[in-house]
């Protein structure tokens, strides 16, 4: 084991001892890369050093958490996603009279909103209860205030349009100082919440959990953790929709998942 | 490096005639070889279709390929070279094992690992050097996978992508084959490959077809 390897499995241990932040089952190269990132943003010369400043100093490490973490999304990325949602799904959760939907992983809440906008296009919204969990605090915070970088809002609305959207995008939001300020009413029922896919339990059950480009960054054995809690949080026949180069192929769990759509990456809960 | 030692080392081992199996015996140095790694981008395409013909039906490596690709579409070049070649030609899915004798292509919009368990793994960190997938991440985590074990190729292309991957396998022990810039469709790639690190070998893309099969040292 190279030096390097060795004082970034010392990191993640000293993390999860000390703030309970669980890393010891990320993958291994993209979590170097952005460690490595860190060392370079906050100065560090070698893992070690991070990992005494991270010991002794909690702003450091919630600084390191940034890095840690992955705050890359878009709003309705992979347009055929969503139109494979409204599709296949919500006709199916149209038939219940209220809904659980768990957005897990929902970082700086792009997703939420391209979510909460699907399901009140479709008449869903008022009865859903949205779950939109993430361990970075700082990203759930983003995610509550609901504003996105106006630059973006061009590419958003090409996928929004590609996505099968209905009305005009620019009716979800007001521009305002720079940025998109996303109706409130969007997310009236939704509940933003710390969760730990890697620690914490299941909470709720659920009719349709959406987890897409969360699972890559876990091992094989953080990611059987995590299908284990989404089947045990599903109701019978419950949805799952995953990130659109995301397998479960590999996974202990994979026969208990059926493909719905698959390219689109849409499973079905199969078993109890 | 200065340009002018960049140039004296790439004379020093550009090779006009394909080279013989002791050369590429001698080159090696003892290497055992167990992966190869391909990065090309501006005409990449091109380079890809002259040179993996190389590859023999019950070639033993795995063969990872990568090249630019515009984001927003899926890349077909798994499927096209699939039926070209006498190996299994796949995109490279997350957590897949990585099987011998396969030629596995980076998909479009997510950065493709090697992890150290000899697995694939896909991210959506942000684009390194404007590319996603980037050569430099395949590279670097290849060469911490596989060290003196990876044998890396690195082709035509516009930007300096794929530099800081040779230098990281370099650095690791493994094997690094630059094509000849002035082979190249477009010689930046390699000559910023070349402004970091003396590769072991430095051939125009005839030559480099020749000595894919070269690099199996096991016998089958």
């Amino acid at each position: 084991m190279s030096d390097i390897d060795i004082e970034l499995r010392m990191l993640v241990e000293a993390v999860y001892l000390k703030y309970n932040y669980d890393f010891r089952d990320y993958t291994g190269a993209s979590q170097k890369r952005r460690v490595l990132v860190a060392l370079r943003e906050m100065e560090c010369a070698t893992v070690s050093e991070l990992q005494a400043r991270v010991m002794h100093d909690a702003d450091a490490f919630r600084q390191l958490l940034q890095f840690l973490t992955i705050p890359v999304t878009e709003m309705f990325r992979d347009p055929e996603y969503y139109a494979a949602v409204r599709q296949h799904v919500v006709p199916i959760l149209k038939t219940y009279p209220s809904l659980n939907v768990w957005v897990a992983g929902c970082s700086t809440g792009e997703e939420v909103y391209s979510m909460a906008i699907l399901l009140q296009e479709e008449g869903l919204l008022e009865r859903t209860q949205i779950y939109a969990t993430d361990i970075n605090p700082e990203s759930l915070a983003a995610a509550r205030r609901g504003v996105m970088p106006l630059e973006r809002m061009r590419a958003y609305t090409e996928n929004y349009q590609k996505a099968g959207g209905k009305r005009a995008f620019s009716d979800y939001y007001t521009a305002a100082y720079g940025g998109a300020l996303f109706e409130r009413a969007l997310v009236d029922n939704v509940t933003f919440a710390d969760h730990s896919l890697a620690t914490d339990s299941v909470f709720a059950e659920t009719h349709f959990i959406s987890c897409r480009n969360v699972m890559i960054y876990f091992n094989r054995r953080l990611q059987n953790r995590v299908l284990g809690l989404f089947h045990e949080s599903l109701c019978h026949r419950g949805f799952l929709g995953l990130g659109s180069k995301e397998s479960i192929e590999f996974s202990n769990h994979a026969q208990r998942f059926e493909a719905l759509a698959r390219r689109e990456r849409v499973f079905r809960k199969v078993g109890a | 490096m200065s340009d002018t030692q960049a140039r004296a080392g790439r004379s020093d081992a550009t090779q006009a005639a394909p080279l013989s199996r002791a050369q590429v015996r001698a080159a090696l140095g003892g290497r055992r070889i167990e992966a190869v790694v391909i990065g090309g981008s501006a005409g990449g395409v091109d380079a890809l279709v002259a040179l993996l013909p190389g590859i023999p039906a019950g070639y033993t490596l795995p063969v990872f390929c990568i090249l630019h690709l515009p984001g927003d579409r899926e890349s077909r070049l798994a499927e096209l070279f699939d039926d070209r070649l006498p190996v299994p030609v796949r995109e490279a899915v997350d957590k897949a094992p990585i099987a011998p004798g396969t030629i596995y292509f980076a998909g479009s919009g997510y950065h493709l690992s090697v992890e150290q368990d000899r697995t694939f793994s896909l991210s959506c960190e942000p684009p390194v050097a404007f590319a996603r997938p980037a050569i430099d991440v395949l590279m670097e985590s290849a060469a911490d996978a596989y060290g003196s074990g990876l044998a890396a190729i690195l082709l035509t292309g516009a930007n300096h992508d794929g530099a800081a991957g040779m230098a990281a396998i370099h650095a690791g022990g493994g094997f690094t084959v630059v094509q000849d810039p002035n082979d190249a469709q477009v010689p930046t790639m390699p000559l910023e490959a070349l402004r970091r690190i003396k590769p072991n070998l430095v051939l125009p893309l005839a030559a480099i077809h020749a000595l894919l099969p070269m690099l199996e040292t096991e016998e089958p």
